[in-house]
C-alpha cells in the first residue's frame, strides 16, 4: 500500500437532476463538457482512462462518450453495480492511477429516470416484493421496533434534506417540507410514504482523478482519496443478518477510516446514502457517528442547530437519486465542501469529509474518505 | 426438475448440496460452499416470521426456514413476530416468485 501513488480531485462537472426525457449519451455528455468548460486547463490529451458509471442498458459508452468529448483514452469501460456504480467507479480509477496504469481519469456518471437499476430482478427471494420500496419498509419496521423510534422522527430526516436540498442549485427538489407534509404524503406501505423517499431521476456528474505529480502541475486546491472501504454481503437482500444495521457500511467505514488514518470524529461533513429516509440514521449508527438508536436524535440536533454536516447537498431524497450519478454527486459535494466552494451549503471549517454509497438494501458499501 | 419448474407446480423444495448438506438459498445449480450438485428436499415445512408490513390492505412478511432460507411472502392474517407459518400456496407469476403463507 505505501508504494501506491497518491490520487487527487482536480475537476468536476454536473448536471441539474431532473425528470428529463432526454437520451442517456446527452445526459451523460452534459457533466463531462460542464467539467472541460470549467476548467479550461486540463489537456484532454493527458486523460488516460474514460470510466462511465450507469445501470442504463446502452452499450459501449464509454468509447462513445470518449469520442463525443474528443478524447481518445487507453483505457475506456463502463462499470455497474446498482446505486454505488458512482463510487464503484471513482475506486476503479483510484486504482488506476495508484498503481502506475494511469496518471489522469475522467470518471463520468449518468442515468435517466426510467433506470433498469431500480429492480434487482435476479432476487427472486423477495417473491413480488421486488421494488426497494419493500425492503425499505422491512429496515423501517424493523428499525423503530428494535429502538422504539416514531414515524415522525423518521420523517426528520426528510425534513432536514429537502431543507438542505434547497441551498442545492442542482437539486430535483425546491421546496421544503414539514414533519406533518411528509406524515402526510401518500402512504406508499404501512412503513413508508412518498416523502421518505429518494426519486429516480435524469442527471449526470463527472470527476477528474490524478496522481500526486500531475496534480501539482494543475491546480493547488486539490483534495485527496485518502481511504477507500468497500464490502459486499450478498446481492439478495434477504441474506441480510440485521434489518436495523448495515453490516456492508460498518466493514466498508472501518476499512476507509482506517486505511485514511483517522477516527468518525475527524469528519468534519459526510454524504450519506439515504436512499430512504430510514436509511440516514441506520448508517450514521453503523459507521458510528452515533451510538445504535441514537441516529435520529443526532439529525434532529443537526437540524434543530442548523447544522449542514450530514448530508449538505440535501441527500439522495432532496437531490433526486440518478443512480450512477449519484456517488459521484456526493464525492463533488465533499470536494467542495472541503474546498470551501459550497455556498450556502458550506460547514465551517471542513478538512475531512466522508462519502457513503451503497447498494440494494445495503448489500454492497463504499465509503470514501477526502482531505485537503 | 429444477426448483423453479416445482415452484411452478405450486411445491416449494429446499435445495440442499448432496456433497456437504449445506442448504443453498437462493436456488442454484451447485452449492455456494462447496460447488457440490444440488438437490431438492420435499416437505411441508414449517417457517418463522422475522419482520412484517403492509401495502394497501395487505400484509407481507420476511419468512425464515430453517434458519437459513428467507422470502417475503404475503400473509392473509395479521402477522406477528416469531409466528410459525406454511407456504400455503407458491408459484411464478410473470417471472416473479410468488409466496404465501398462513
Amino acid at each position: 500500500m505505501n508504494n501506491m501513488n497518491k490520487v487527487g480531485i482536480i475537476a468536476y462537472g454536473i448536471t441539474p437532476f431532473t425528470k428529463e426525457d432526454k437520451k442517456i449519451e446527452s445526459v451523460l455528455l452534459k457533466s463531462t463538457k460542464n467539467l472541460f468548460e470549467n476548467n479550461p486547463n486540463i489537456d484532454r490529451n493527458d486523460i488516460d482512462a474514460v470510466l462511465v458509471s450507469t445501470n442504463n442498458n446502452s452499450k459501449y459508452l464509454s468509447p462513445i462518450l470518449s469520442e463525443m468529448a474528443g478524447i481518445q483514452p487507453k483505457i475506456a469501460h463502463s462499470i455497474e453495480s446498482l446505486c454505488n456504480s458512482g463510487t464503484n467507479s471513482i475506486v476503479s480509477a483510484y486504482s488506476y492511477i495508484a498503481s502506475g496504469l494511469a496518471d489522469m481519469v475522467l470518471v463520468a456518471g449518468a442515468e435517466r429516470y426510467d433506470s433498469p437499476g431500480q429492480i434487482l430482478e435476479w432476487d427472486n427471494s423477495r417473491g413480488e416484493f421486488k421494488h426497494p420500496i419493500f425492503w425499505a419498509s422491512i429496515f423501517a419496521k424493523s428499525y423503530k421496533r428494535e429502538y422504539s423510534i416514531s414515524d415522525e422522527q423518521l420523517a426528520l430526516v426528510s425534513v432536514k434534506n429537502h431543507k438542505q436540498a434547497k441551498e442545492n442549485p442542482n437539486a430535483i427538489s425546491d421546496k421544503t417540507y414539514t414533519i406533518q407534509d411528509v406524515m402526510n404524503s401518500k402512504k406508499l406501505t404501512e412503513d413508508l410514504r412518498l416523502l421518505d423517499c429518494s426519486r429516480p431521476c435524469t442527471g449526470s456528474a463527472s470527476i477528474i482523478l490524478v496522481s500526486e505529480e500531475k496534480v501539482k502541475k494543475i491546480t493547488d486546491t486539490s483534495v485527496w482519496i485518502t481511504g477507500i472501504g468497500q464490502k459486499t454481503t450478498s446481492a439478495g437482500f434477504t441474506k441480510n443478518t440485521s434489518l436495523s444495521s448495515m453490516e456492508s457500511t460498518k466493514a466498508a467505514g472501518q476499512s476507509a477510516l482506517k486505511m485514511s488514518n483517522k477516527d468518525i470524529t475527524n469528519i468534519d461533513v459526510a454524504e450519506i446514502h439515504d436512499a430512504f429516509s430510514v436509511c440516514e440514521p441506520i448508517a450514521l449508527e453503523s459507521l458510528g457517528f452515533s451510538k445504535l438508536g441514537k441516529g435520529t436524535d443526532m439529525i434532529k440536533e443537526l437540524y434543530d442547530t442548523n447544522n449542514f454536516k450530514i448530508n449538505p447537498r440535501g441527500g439522495l431524497i432532496g437531490s433526486g437519486h440518478p443512480l450512477g450519478a449519484t456517488g459521484i454527486a456526493q464525492t463533488i459535494e465533499i470536494t467542495q465542501q472541503l474546498q470551501s466552494n459550497a455556498d450556502k451549503r458550506q460547514v465551517d471549517d471542513a478538512k475531512v469529509g466522508l462519502v457513503h454509497n451503497m447498494s440494494a438494501a445495503a448489500t454492497s458499501s463504499t465509503v470514501l474518505v477526502l482531505e485537503k | 426438475m429444477s426448483f423453479e419448474s416445482y415452484l411452478s407446480r405450486g411445491d416449494f423444495c429446499i435445495p440442499e448440496c448432496i456433497s456437504c448438506k449445506r442448504i443453498v438459498w437462493p436456488p442454484s445449480e451447485f452449492c455456494n460452499h462447496c460447488f457440490g450438485i444440488v438437490s431438492l428436499r420435499k416437505g411441508d415445512f414449517e417457517g418463522k416470521i422475522v419482520e412484517f408490513s403492509k401495502q394497501n390492505d395487505e400484509y407481507f412478511c420476511l419468512v425464515e426456514f430453517e434458519n437459513t432460507i428467507r422470502i417475503i411472502a404475503k400473509i392473509s392474517m395479521i402477522p406477528e413476530i416469531g409466528q410459525k407459518v406454511k407456504i400455503s400456496k407458491c408459484g411464478i407469476s410473470n417471472g416473479n416468485y410468488l409466496f404465501y403463507v398462513n
